[in-house]
């Protein structure tokens, strides 16, 4: 369970992590980072658990990891949006970081908001409003990898199983 | 023959994961042709290559790793990224590694190089990875990730696009590029208004396009959060093909597929291109592109012709035509960035690069730069840009309160003499009076 951190439409990669923190990709340095030119006050506040709340087509633009990282890295339990841009849809599975998509939640959730998501059941549960969402399940292998801890660890055991 | 009519990214899919046909929505395993990656990914790619405990890529041929982003290196921290990248080129013998002085923008580069074709199935870990589309191949975007997994086993799982069919209609006016019609289109579906699916760009317009020009329409796909850009291969692609092909001696073929007749589209756009004006995003979403007749009056301290998606020769050449015999304004600093080096060469021979530093403007070697806000003209709190690139999302050029506008080549050029946003004419008009007086 977490806090909500609510956020409009079109939050791109460059916001969430701008480019001249790039020439990184340690996690804790670019959590130190995360959301910056669009809330300064978010590195710092953020707590491990909470969950980050947008509109529509959320981590459009940049195809760039570091921002699925830097919000991992900054304790983000999971990202609720309306939508997703793709890219960073797969980056978050890839790196571990759980997604949902539901306009409900995203519309019906405020910041501060106390929030609890579960990303096997697919549910979205905004205790402060006693309200609770499904949202669509991903794709199979998009599962699998999810269960797997992401997509270094779903490779690993492939490889390591042999052709 | 398959018993369903198929849009040619359904074509390209299946051929690459070894079916007859697929459909939109269903999950496939595809074989990559290429795989890509620059200096800002490749590193973080690396790192996870090795922790899925892959020894070797999986073809050394079918690899590309470009310097392109933070080069020649901007700090410590950047030469350290490309360090990582090199070293790894080296190690996995990868066959196409361009470092800096050899290569440019890699959304430029592969098409140059002959090294994505059509038919292909092309992976990048970049979001521009679109670009490649113009060929007649399915080519997205993907994070480092991802791509360490095709590095490892040159396999990707996707999820069949549905496709967006955009049709234009007429010849393009005077000072219309191909980042005028995607404008347009955005501006129209808005910034997710294809999201997950394909740009198919259709049309008899596409005949008065060159290859430049197309380039740059599928380059903003992302922009309109589609997974893919794409034009069916036409006698102007094969031309530009066999041409690159024959340059570089590159033997593999192309493969030519297009859409069946019946093939189902998720939605028709249509676009009138005879009817537009050069186009004009305001601050700070490329669907806030407007006619540029229509932008408020706004004074310019920079101008970049540069990017990925315009600064090809093409773009070089419209620029150097608006300019004339102008003087960039006094109170502008306009940078052009070609994109590659064979760019570069070429503007260099027919005089353009010289032209533009008389002129006052800076002339530098190619990299993204000012794009991305990293280097080579990072923008301060409240200045005002006239960029060809293609984001000009808050921050993306520097400080979080500078604003971007996008445009093509011809009007930024415009701006840089005029000093305020205006249409290409405009400065070419003046000329014209001033020579007559
Ligand atoms: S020029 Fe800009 S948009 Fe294109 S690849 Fe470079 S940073 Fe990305």
């Amino acid at each position: 369970m977490g806090r909500a951190w609510v956020y409009g439409d079109n939050v791109d990669t460059d916001v969430i992590i701008p480019a001249r923190h790039l020439t990184t990709f340690d996690v804790d340095v670019l959590a130190a980072h995360a959301l910056e030119d669009l809330d300064p006050g978010f590195a710092a506040a953020v707590r491990p658990g909470d969950v980050v709340v947008a509109g529509s087509n959320f981590g459009c633009g940049s195809s760039r990891e570091h921002a699925a990282l830097a919000l991992a890295g900054a304790g983000v339990a999971a990202v609720v949006a309306a939508s997703f841009a793709r890219i960073f849809f797969r980056n978050a599975i890839n790196v571990g970081l759980a997604v949902l998509e539901c306009p409900e939640a995203a519309r019906g959730t405020s910041t501060g908001d106390e929030v609890e998501v579960d990303l096997d059941a697919g549910t979205v549960r905004n205790l402060s409003r006693g309200a609770t969402w499904s949202t669509e399940p991903l794709p199979a292998i998009a599962q699998e990898i999810a269960r797997a801890g992401g997509l270094v660890p779903w490779v690993r055991a492939r490889l390591a199983a042999g052709p | 023959m398959s018993a369903i009519p198929q849009t040619i990214t359904q074509k390209i899919l299946a051929a690459r994961a070894g079916r007859s046909e697929v459909s939109p929505g269903e999950v496939v395993v595809c074989r990559v042709d290429l795989a890509m990656a620059n200096d800002v990914t490749a590193p973080a790619a690396v790192s996870a290559f090795r922790k899925m405990g892959a020894a070797r890529v999986w073809d050394r041929e079918r690899v590309a790793l470009v310097a392109s982003h933070f080069v020649p290196a901007k700090d410590i921290a950047s030469a350290s990224l490309m360090s990582t990248m090199r070293a790894f080129a080296l190690e996995q013998d990868i066959a196409h590694f361009f470092d800096v002085g050899r290569g440019g923008i890699e959304h430029i580069l592969l098409p140059e190089e002959a090294l994505v074709l059509p038919g292909d199935v092309v992976i990048g870990a970049d979001s521009h990875s679109c670009t490649y589309g113009a060929l007649g191949c399915f080519s997205t975007g993907v994070g480092s990730t991802d791509l360490a997994a095709v590095l490892a086993t040159g396999e990707i799982w996707l999820r069949v696009p549905e496709t967006m069919k955009i049709v234009y209609r007429g010849a393009p006016g005077r000072w219309v590029m191909g980042k005028d019609l995607i404008l347009a289109v955005i501006a129209t579906i808005g910034d997710d208004g294809a999201a997950y699916m394909a740009m198919e760009h259709t049309g008899d317009t596409l005949a008065h396009l060159s290859m430049d020009s197309r380039l740059t329409l599928t380059n903003m796909a992302i922009e309109a959060g589609a997974k893919s850009g794409i034009i069916a291969p036409d006698g102007v692609t094969l031309a530009y093909v066999d041409a690159r092909r024959r340059a570089t001696g590159r033997a593999r073929e192309p493969v030519v597929l297009r859409s069946d007749e019946g093939a189902a589209y998720a939605r028709t756009v249509e676009v009138d291109a005879s009817a537009l004006e050069p186009m004009v995003a305001r601050p700070s979403l490329p669907s806030r592109s407007v006619p540029v007749s229509e932008v408020e009056p706004v004074r310019v301290d920079q101008v970049f012709i540069g990017s990925c998606t315009n600064a090809r020769i093409e773009d070089l050449r419209v620029a150097a035509e608006v300019l004339g015999e102008e003087r960039i304004a006094p109170e502008v600093r306009a940078m052009v960035i070609p994109a590659t080096a064979r760019v570069w060469r070429q503007a260099n021979e027919e005089g353009l690069l010289e032209r533009f530093a008389d002129a006052g403007a800076s002339v530098s070697t190619p990299t993204c730069g000012a794009c991305l806000g990293a280097h080579m003209g990072v923008l301060g709190p409240d200045e005002v840009c006239v960029s060809t690139s293609n984001r000009n999302y808050v921050g993306r050029m520097g400080d979080p309160s500078a604003r971007v506008y996008l445009a093509n080549p011809a009007v930024a050029m415009a701006a840089a003499v005029a000093g305020e946003i205006v249409h290409p004419s405009d400065v070419r008009a003046k000329e014209a009076v001033g020579a007559r007086g």
